[in-house]
């Protein structure tokens, strides 16, 4: 066996692997092309004839007007509820990724009689079509409204001096309620445990039971062995969670605009859908709104994405 | 024994909350919804909560009637949308992790390419792609892809996409594919990495091929990984919606319609709250006919480990 | 400090800090003030405007009242359905919603959730100002439920002059006229109807125009009320004229939205398009001025009419503020306000022409259409909530969206007397 030719047929299998992720690439990368080139035309230069063409004149008016609105033109831009967004994205992020990690440990290291059948019916829920049950939904959180209206209104009329104005009605947004940011925080917390827990059984389940029964042994509560021995290595677990929720909450529109209706505190999402016309688009301003709220989520793919690789070798995702 | 049984009670309230709000939330509204498929609500914001059995499950499945039509319609664009969009994803992720795997220069960069779509949201997707797969006409030329596919010389691979009704829906599947294929790869790149060299080796030397070692050795090793897959892209393949509304609408004679977008429009642009939700509980059995024996049997391999 | 409490305690002082600073970002918590909620899915384009023309004119005789402007936009109005559907029957209506003169109304069981509108209607004398082809359109179970601002025109033919000139053609006054057109434009690679049906509205709105036009306005009246019945032979050659104006249309209808498709008409690659006068604002939008209009063969004379309104909920939480709204909006003021730049005609009958030459590039077609207003016989638009209840309306349009594709006239005629039946007027 002579080295030259392995060699010559080892390149050749490498050049071929390297061109087909570059058209793999390409593939992937062709939509952002058309939804940033669109951005930076002008109004009458978009149509479907045209688009593939680089625009004649890069400007950024329309990323100006996706962000700011146009008071004259009836839609309110992505500035006011951009912040919605992150004060929605960010604790129901975080909370629903906390119950998930609980849930996911109670359910694989402390099962009682009926804890899988628990996590099955759990885990169906996942698969409502929510379109089903938005009118139920708005009903049950006006019930709940009645117990936690009150609270709102306290804490939005909480004196304080002038400079921190603003604060009490920030917070009295955060209470669960019809209407608020917290009851948006509420809903996306529920209808979160079943994909929250089932990644975090996985992960939990991959856990040698031996590390839970030293510690066990070593006197440890439950309580215990959650914050020394499985919080700690839960890292990988949370990363994956975090992303997937963060993405999912991030571009949810439903709940968005049925759950919160009054357009200062929607998500900006629903922002980003009036920019359309009932009847007239502005596929420039569209393009570039659409572009400016995939952002933050884009954002904290790339910081976080190497820990998602990691977190998923850690067999979060595991059957 | 003392702490064992405080521990229990501890472990039982911390997973109340959640076991409640699951209860009220997702049982209770099913329930709500079953109760009013069985009645005649239709027209109006008012409640009619007439019982009238099974009629409105009758009108879904009724060939003759308008509601028989589009439904049965969206039973075969779902399958054929799921059966499609996971075979794709699952083959493409693989193959692009296993080509990943081959030690590549620049493998953080293809990497992030291939699994960005996934922080994109769904709307943002159809709206560009619908764009790209726009045919064109025979007077006014190609367009979108059609466009591309002429100009690179493969102009033979034009096609009318969604708005060919016998593609129909099989042409989203491309979308929903290109933003969900990085996550397959992803988790077989994981999987491929956890698999020790010393499985591989040991079949090389014992003679074995690179495709016999991936056929024999690594596939059925990254079998849990398929499953979990199929479980989590067969569920936004079930429901999906906001791809469908964005990309195509319910398309000519409905090629592109879907369960989800019918209920959402018979409630609420038709007012027909009964046929809504009995379309949603329809829905939700077929999930469950697929479901159900996932976790029964994923419940049996733990109870064995 | 062990790790994790100096995480702790980062977190902590990070979030009060941060807290700290966007309150200041925060406006200060207003004094309380009135305020207006109005609700609608005008998000863009010549709606907005027109509708801003309107908030000016309300706040310059309210000043100090806060207008929030609730919209929601996309599916046509489904989504805004969607959440006012949830807010009407969760008890937190807006102050007033945009809402379809006609049977649309039914749809808010305006016993329950409306408030009926009969005492405003003769304190601003209205039943002497709005026509009363108009006024027997908006009364449902004996009352008023809404105040209308405009009118639409949905049986309009947009036609590109250069196109027609260029191969000899006037705009056709009958069916057989149309046909002869169509092939002499499609033997020229030209469109002939250039159509969008992605929306799913657009192909039953064009059928309407094409079941008046075969029918006459009393015949075409009469399916709405069951004294025409589906079955006629008439409705069969209204399914056969369409049927044979389809094969005319671009084969990507699919993929376009009306507007989408709009743009081969500008572009000079299609001939014609049927579809309601909003196209002239958006035209206007597109800096297109080349273009004719008449009505699609058979409707000389007929105005498919549809028509805005603004509703008042009950329980609203500015009662008052939602009626000085809704008298702006039936105003002399507030409707020159809004139409021009609305692209529609007043619904009152004494709008002065001129106000229309703020918006000069759909003026002449907006007189023009103000005069046939005046003459033509009145007929509902079924697709836009003035001529059958909603649940109709929406089979309707699921029925002629698969006509569209399978042609089989026999069956789509059969579903659509179903239809009719389903509804409750047929028997």
């Amino acid at each position: 066996m002579t080295a030259q030719p392995i060699r010559k047929s080892v390149r050749r299998s490498r050049l071929l692997i390297y061109l087909f992720l570059i058209v793999a690439a390409a593939f992937f990368l062709l939509p952002v092309y058309v939804l940033v080139i669109t951005g930076f035309k002008s109004f009458q230069e978009v149509s479907l004839a045209t688009m593939w063409n680089p625009p004649s004149a890069f400007s950024l008016a329309s990323f100006q007007k996706a962000w700011s609105g146009s008071e004259a033109e009836g839609f309110r831009g992505l500035a006011g509820n951009f912040l919605n967004s992150v004060y929605l994205a960010v604790p129901a992020t975080l909370l629903s990724a906390i119950l998930g990690s609980i849930n996911g440990y109670i359910l694989s290291k402390w099962k009682f009689r009926g804890a899988d059948t628990l996590f099955s019916l759990m885990l169906f829920g996942m698969f409502i079509p929510y379109q089903s049950i938005l009118i139920p939904l708005v009903r049950v959180l006006q019930y709940l409204t009645i117990v936690t209206g009150p609270i709102v209104e306290a804490i939005a009329s909480m004196p304080v001096p002038a400079a921190l104005s603003g604060l009490p009605p920030w917070l009295a947004g955060f209470v669960p309620a019809y209407g608020t940011i917290g009851g948006l925080i509420l809903v996306h917390v529920i209808y979160g445990i079943p994909i929250t827990t089932l990644i975090f059984r996985n992960y939990y389940t991959a856990v040698p039971t031996e590390l839970v029964e030293a510690a066990k042994l070593d006197g440890a509560s439950l309580l215990g062995i959650y914050r020394w021995v499985l919080f700690p290595i839960s890292m990988p677990g949370f990363v994956v969670v975090l992303i997937w929720q963060f993405t999912s909450i991030w571009n949810d529109f439903l709940f968005g605009v049925i759950v919160t209706s009054r357009p200062a505190v929607q998500p900006v999402t629903v922002a980003l859908n009036n920019l359309a016309g009932s009847y007239i688009v502005e596929w420039n301003v569209q393009m570039a709104g659409a572009f400016l709220t995939a952002l933050p989520t884009l954002l904290v793919y790339i910081l976080l994405g190497r820990f998602f690789m990691r977190g998923l070798l850690a067999g979060s995702l595991k059957g | 024994m003392r702490r064992l049984t405080r521990d229990r009670i501890i472990s039982i309230i911390l997973i109340l909350p959640s076991v409640l709000c699951i209860a009220l939330f997702v049982y209770g509204f099913i329930g709500y919804t079953v109760f009013v498929s069985f009645t005649k609500w239709s027209g109006q914001l008012i409640p009619d909560y007439t019982v009238v059995g099974l009629s409105n499950y009758q009108r879904l499945f009724d060939i003759n009637d308008v509601a028989g039509q589009r439904f049965l319609k969206d039973l075969s664009n779902t399958a054929w949308f799921t059966v499609l969009f996971l075979i794709a994803t699952i083959v493409i992720g693989f193959l692009l992790a296993v080509l990943l795997d081959q030690r590549i220069r620049a493998e953080g960069l293809f990497r992030n390419i291939y699994l960005f779509p996934i922080a994109i949201s769904f709307i943002v997707t159809g709206v560009v792609w619908r764009w790209m797969l726009a045919p064109g006409t025979e007077a006014t030329g190609a367009a979108g892809v059609n466009l591309l596919l002429e100009r690179l010389g493969l102009g033979f691979l034009k096609s009318g996409w969604y708005t060919d009704p016998s593609i129909g829906i099989k042409a989203v599947v491309i979308a929903a594919t290109w933003q969900m294929s990085g996550y397959t790869m992803a988790l077989y790149l994981a999987g491929l990495r956890s698999i020790p060299d010393e499985l591989r080796e040991a079949a090389r030397v014992d003679g074995a091929s690179e495709f016999q070692i991936y056929r024999y050795v690594v596939i059925p090793l990254l079998w849990p990984i398929t499953l979990s897959a199929v479980i989590i892209l067969g569920h936004i393949s079930l429901k999906i919606f906001d791809l469908i509304v964005a990309m195509t609408g319910p398309g000519t004679g409905f090629s592109t319609d879907v369960p989800a977008l019918f209920m959402f429009d018979t409630t609420f642009r038709g007012n027909q709250f009964a046929q809504g939700a009995s379309i949603a509980i329809v829905l939700l059995l077929m999930v469950a006919v697929l479901v159900v024996p996932y976790l029964s049997y994923s419940s049996r391999r733990e109870a064995e480990r | 400090m062990s790790r994790s409490k100096r995480w702790l305690s980062v977190a902590g002082s990070l979030l009060i800090i941060g807290s700290v600073v966007l309150s200041a970002c925060q406006p200060a918590a207003p004094a309380v003030s009135q305020k207006l909620e109005f609700f609608s899915w005008w998000t863009a384009g010549g709606e907005a405007e027109g509708l801003n023309g309107m908030y000016e004119v309300y706040k310059a005789e309210n000043p100090g009242i806060e207008i929030v402007n609730a919209t929601v936009a996309g599916g046509a109005g489904t989504n805004a359905k969607a959440v006012l559907a949830t807010r009407l029957t969760g008890g937190d209506p807006p102050d007033s919603f945009q809402v379809h003169a006609g049977l649309e109304v039914q749809t808010y069981a305006p016993e329950q959730y409306l408030e009926p509108l009969d005492d405003l209607y003769a304190s601003e004398g209205w039943d002497k100002v709005f026509p009363s082809d108009l006024l027997t359109l908006l009364k449902y179970q004996d009352h008023y439920w809404s105040v209308p601002v405009n009118i639409h025109r949905s049986n309009v033919l947009w036609y590109n002059k250069k196109v027609l000139e260029d191969n000899g053609l006037e705009p056709a006054k009958t069916f057989d006229e149309f046909f002869a057109a169509a092939d002499t434009l499609k033997a020229k690679g030209i469109i002939p109807l250039v159509m969008g049906t992605k929306d799913g509205w657009e192909a039953g709105h064009v059928f309407e125009d094409v079941l008046a036009g075969t029918l006459g306005a009393d015949a075409y009246r009469g399916l709405w009320t069951g004294a025409t019945p589906w079955t006629d032979a008439k409705v069969t050659q209204a399914l056969e004229n369409y049927k044979r104006m389809l094969s005319y249309v671009n084969e990507d209808n699919s993929a376009l939205t009306w507007d989408g498709a709009g743009q081969y008409l500008i572009d000079g690659q299609g001939a014609m398009m049927i579809m309601g006068d909003w196209t002239a604002g958006w035209f206007a939008s597109k800096k297109y001025a080349d273009y004719g209009w008449a009505p699609p063969p058979g409707t000389q004379g007929i105005f498919v009419a549809l028509s805005d309104s603004f509703a008042l909920p009950k329980g609203a939480k500015n009662r008052d503020s939602a009626l000085g709204w809704l008298k702006v909006s039936g105003s002399q003021d507030g409707q020159e306000a809004f139409n021009p730049k609305k692209g529609s005609i007043c619904a009152r009958t004494d709008c002065a022409n001129d106000a229309f030459k703020t918006v000069p590039e759909t003026y002449e077609y907006l007189t023009s259409a103000a005069q046939d207003w005046q003459r033509d016989q009145i007929v509902p638009s079924v697709v836009h909530g003035a001529a059958s209840f909603e649940s109709w309306a929406t089979e309707y349009k699921d029925i002629i969206a698969l006509f569209v594709q399978s042609g089989d006239v026999a069956g789509t005629q059969k579903s659509l007397q179903q239809a009719c039946v389903n509804a409750g007027i047929c028997k």
